[in-house]
Formats: C-alpha cells, sequence, structure tokens
C-alpha cells in the first residue's frame, strides 16, 4: 500500500468536502486557510444532523432513553479522542470550546495553586496570543513572571538558550507543538525532557499539529496537550485538554456549575470526579460527537498517509513560490508543516490577499495572532498559505499564477 | 461639488469597469498616485490601527471647512482611502457628519468597509465623522 494519496485518492476525498464544491466570486475556491479552520467532511455534517434529527438530549443526567443514548455517543467521542492522541485513560480527556479555553484552564488552575511571586512561566516568541496573554493574565495575579524563548531567523527555537533559562524559578512551561505562523514543528520531546529531569511540568499547543501528524501524548510524555477540533476537520466550539491524571486530580475546577459537582449544599461542595470536575454547565455534545465523526474520518484516510501527502505539497510549494521574483518565506525550519507565511517585496500582505481572493484563493493575511513574532521579525504582518491533505498540486500552481497575476498588478 | 454629486461621480467611473481587474488596477493606480499625507502625519498619533493594515488620518478645519489627508501602507487601503477623503473632504462639518457613503456598497466594495477586515477603513470612517460631529458641537 502507498504511504501517500494517488490522484484518484484526491478526488474522491475532496468530492466529501461540500466546502470545495463551491465557487467565490464566480471562481472555483482554492481554500489555502486550512491553518485558520479547515473544511469539514459530509460524514461530520452528517453525523451533526443525526445527532439534532434524532438523538437531541442533555446528557449526565436523565433516566431516559435519548438521554442514556446521547451520554453513550458523546461518552464514546471522548473514547475516539482518548485512542487518537493514545492518552492512557479516557478521565484525562477534557472537553473544552477550544484550544485557547483549554490553554485559560491549565493557567487558571495550576497557575492559582502553584505560581506564586517571583515564579517564572517560560513560553516561546513563536506562541499564539492565545498561548500568551491567559499566562500573562495568572502571572500578574499571582506575582510569577513571563520567559520568552527566542527563536533563529529561520524560525527554530534556540534551544541552548532555553535551557540557560530553566532554573529553580521555573513552575511551567508552555509551548507551541507546530507554529500557526511559521510552521515549525518543535522539538517538544527535547523540551520536555529536560523539564522532566527538573520536574517542571510541560503544555504543548498542538492546535496546528493534531490536524496533520500522529500525537502520542504518552510517547511525547507531555503533562498537558491543548488542540480544537474545528483545525482537524471537526466543528467549531469545542477542544480538548489532554491532561495526565496526576495533575487533573490535583488541580482545583476551572468553573462551577452543573455536571462538575457530586453535591451540593450551601455549607459545602463536594467535586465530580475526572473528567467531569472540569466541564461545568451543558457541553457543546453535537460538537462532541462530530469531533468523534472527523477522528474517524481522519483514521479512515489514516495519519501517516496525510502527512506524507502533506509534506509533498510543502515540497511541491516551496519551490516553486520561491522562484517568484522578490518572494520571501517566513519561517524556514528544517522540520516544518505544510504552511508557507511569506512576503513579496514591493507589496503589501493586504493588497495580495485581497487580490488573490478576487481569483478565488482563500489565505490568511495580517499578523496571525502573533504580533510578538511578528515584531521579532520587523514585518507588520505576512500572506499565509496552509495546505490540508485535500489540497493539490494543480491548486498550487494556480497560487502561483495567481500570484504573478497580483504582483504585476501591484508593482 | 457636494458630497452627493462627488459620489455620484464616482459611481460614473466605476460604472465603466466590467472586470473585477479594472476595477482594482483603477482602485491601485489611485493608491499609487496620491502621496495623500506628508510624513510627519505618518507617526503613532495620527495611527488609525487597523489588524491587516494601517491607516494614518489628520483633520483641520481650513476656511470653515473639514480637510481631511490619511494614508495607508496597503496600496489597495490607500486606493479606497483616496476615494473617501475626495468624498469626504473640504466640506461643512455638517455636511460630512450626515454624509451617506452608499455609494461604495453600490461600487462593489462594501467588503472594505466590513469590520471583519480589520483594515483600519472602519475606523477611520467612524473618526472622520465624529471630527466633523465634534466640530459641530463646539460651534453650536
Amino acid at each position: 500500500m502507498s504511504s501517500t494519496f494517488t490522484e484518484i485518492n484526491i478526488r474522491r476525498i475532496r468530492n466529501e468536502f461540500p466546502t470545495l464544491d463551491r465557487e467565490v466570486h464566480g471562481k472555483d475556491l482554492i481554500y489555502l486557510d486550512n491553518g485558520a479552520t479547515s473544511q469539514k467532511p459530509q460524514a461530520v455534517i452528517d453525523r451533526i444532523n443525526k445527532y439534532y434529527e434524532e438523538e437531541n438530549a442533555n446528557i449526565h443526567r436523565g433516566v431516559h432513553f435519548l438521554s442514556q443514548y446521547s451520554t453513550e455517543q458523546y461518552e464514546l467521542a471522548r473514547k475516539k479522542v482518548q485512542n487518537f492522541i493514545n492518552a492512557e485513560k479516557e478521565e484525562e480527556i477534557i472537553f473544552t470550546s477550544g484550544t485557547t479555553d483549554s490553554i485559560n484552564l491549565v493557567a487558571n488552575t495550576f497557575g492559582k495553586k502553584y505560581f506564586k511571586e517571583g515564579s517564572e512561566v517560560i513560553i516561546s516568541t513563536m506562541e499564539h496570543h492565545s498561548n500568551i496573554v491567559p499566562w500573562q493574565m495568572i502571572c500578574e495575579l499571582t506575582g510569577a513572571s513571563l520567559k520568552v524563548i527566542p527563536i533563529t531567523d529561520s524560525g527554530e527555537l534556540m534551544m541552548d538558550e532555553f535551557k540557560s533559562m530553566v532554573n529553580e524559578k521555573t513552575a511551567f512551561i508552555s509551548v507551541t507543538h507546530v507554529s500557526n505562523t511559521l510552521g515549525t514543528i518543535n522539538p517538544v520531546k527535547e523540551i520536555i525532557d529536560f523539564a522532566h529531569e527538573r520536574n517542571i511540568p510541560v503544555l504543548l499547543d498542538g492546535a496546528q499539529a493534531v490536524p496533520h501528524m500522529r500525537i502520542d501524548v504518552q510517547d511525547l510524555d507531555a503533562d498537558f496537550y491543548a488542540f480544537s477540533a474545528h483545525k482537524m476537520y471537526g466543528p467549531t466550539g469545542v477542544g480538548i485538554l489532554y491532561g495526565k491524571e496526576k495533575f487533573l486530580e490535583d488541580l482545583p475546577p476551572y468553573r462551577g456549575g452543573g455536571d462538575m459537582i457530586k453535591s451540593v449544599s450551601f455549607e459545602k461542595t463536594v467535586y465530580n470526579d475526572l473528567p467531569h470536575k472540569f466541564e461545568a454547565g451543558t457541553p457543546n455534545i453535537a460538537g462532541g460527537i462530530g469531533l468523534g465523526a472527523a477522528i474517524d474520518y481522519m483514521e479512515s484516510l489514516g495519519l501517516d498517509k496525510i502527512a506524507n501527502y502533506e509534506n509533498e505539497l510543502l515540497e511541491y510549494a516551496t519551490p516553486i513560490l520561491s522562484s517568484i521574483d522578490g518572494f520571501n518565506i517566513i519561517g524556514e525550519a528544517q522540520n516544518k508543516a505544510a504552511v508557507i507565511s511569506f512576503l513579496v517585496d514591493g507589496t503589501h500582505p493586504y493588497d495580495l490577499g485581497t487580490l488573490l481572493d478576487q481569483m478565488g484563493i482563500a489565505i490568511r493575511t495580517g499578523h496571525h495572532c502573533t504580533e510578538p513574532l511578528m515584531n521579532r521579525f520587523e514585518i507588520p504582518g505576512t500572506a499565509r498559505a496552509s495546505f490540508a491533505f485535500y489540497n493539490t498540486t494543480e491548486e498550487i500552481d494556480y497560487l502561483f499564477e495567481s500570484l504573478n497575476r497580483a504582483i504585476n498588478m501591484l508593482r | 461639488m457636494n458630497i452627493a454629486e462627488i459620489a455620484e461621480d464616482i459611481k460614473d467611473e466605476f460604472d465603466m469597469f466590467d472586470e473585477w481587474m479594472d476595477k482594482y488596477e483603477h482602485i491601485i493606480s489611485m493608491g499609487k498616485e496620491l502621496p495623500i499625507i506628508e510624513d510627519k502625519y505618518r507617526t503613532e498619533d495620527y495611527l488609525v490601527k487597523g489588524c491587516q493594515s494601517q491607516v494614518w488620518l489628520s483633520s483641520e478645519v481650513v476656511d470653515g471647512k473639514i480637510v481631511f489627508k490619511a494614508d495607508s501602507d496597503a496600496v489597495i487601503t490607500k486606493g479606497i482611502i483616496a476615494l473617501l477623503v475626495r468624498v469626504l473632504s473640504n466640506h461643512p462639518a455638517s455636511e460630512i457628519a450626515n454624509a451617506d457613503l452608499a455609494f461604495i456598497d453600490e461600487i462593489g466594495l462594501k467588503e472594505h468597509l466590513s469590520p471583519n477586515r480589520s483594515n483600519g477603513l472602519v475606523s477611520m470612517l467612524k473618526q472622520m465623522k465624529m471630527y466633523a460631529v465634534a466640530h459641530l458641537a463646539q460651534n453650536n
């Protein structure tokens, strides 16, 4: 069996994504904004519809048939997530509203319990705002401070600097697995091993990693791993926080309300067991079940095939686009996901994005919620093409032609 | 010409373009041609921050009329600024405060004035109108 997709595979796969079939501005849509969110396969859309059409009931609290059934479906999705990232226990899978929510949960529980005046939290220069701001907020509250791992011009973490930054004050390390702007795949295992030798817990922001490669949280030995359903072909509004049981048991609840309690009286509330302790209120039931369908879909394609094919797209696109006069790639790490952030001499990313949009191409422009990273490179923003397994080399050819056309109009 | 008449003129100009490319080429050439703001205004004080592109805006009253000067680092944004300045600048405050900018929609550039676009244009327009309203209030 081939370890990548053939042309026939891709045609079949594309047919399973209804949005890819539409036109924008009278042109076939070329969707290259997968880093922002992915399109959804019919299987996911159907599964969510089926839930609302046939299964809808609130979960974890009913004696009646439908409540029981929807609870089973929702918990089955948790089991699928567990297997998908190879967590040891399903209690270690917490459903949240997204990666941002997952990181806020850890910052607000771990931070509140363990950070104190003088504590240090290490993040990196290439973090998304959602892995910066929650830490800043908790630092302000506790008197802890942020330390930032610098990066090289090619967009790689300076590991020696990182190692010299870690000391007895380091209370926590939170870094991205894959950079949304640069595509850099960070040496997270090395970071975790180094941190664990010093008993420092590590959270990985996996929002840009999970859609594109197989993740094994036990092999990584990550203490926390955060990601979103909507970037991995599932619905918006659902995220996951994986946490090692020993941490999740130890940490206080994040939000109070229904579902997260065992008993409530005005004198004392006893909190529920994991994972429910962290899941106050009625969750996004349809979203969780839809995420389960997205995982089934990705598994049916094969995660290794997805990774290999996307890497082929990156290797195809990089030299072609680089041949454009004045084309500069921001982020040229050795180990890189299928993301190309770029600037073209004499043009502004906003103008490029606007003209490409008129030609049917969806890319992202701006600072990509990584303003400190833009400041590091002293640029206002970039244009970014981010690929998924349903993209094709023909689309990359069209991107190349369209970019040339846009540049000609702008220069 | 008053604001409504200038807007009509611009609509006629844009009616000539059948192709999106011609329309954008026109906007780009307007953006390229006009050095609409002096360097002294391209500072933090005059910056209207957008997430996608940056806009600088200065406003002053000359002979009872409000004169706007504006600029952007993105040429399409700058081209649209040129249109907005052409329509709104050099008119009495009352006319600016009540100006109807439906022409932007009619020439098919509405998307550029969506807050979602975050290119600084929406904030710029708001500031232009606010300046006019504030000037009116001051003189009443």
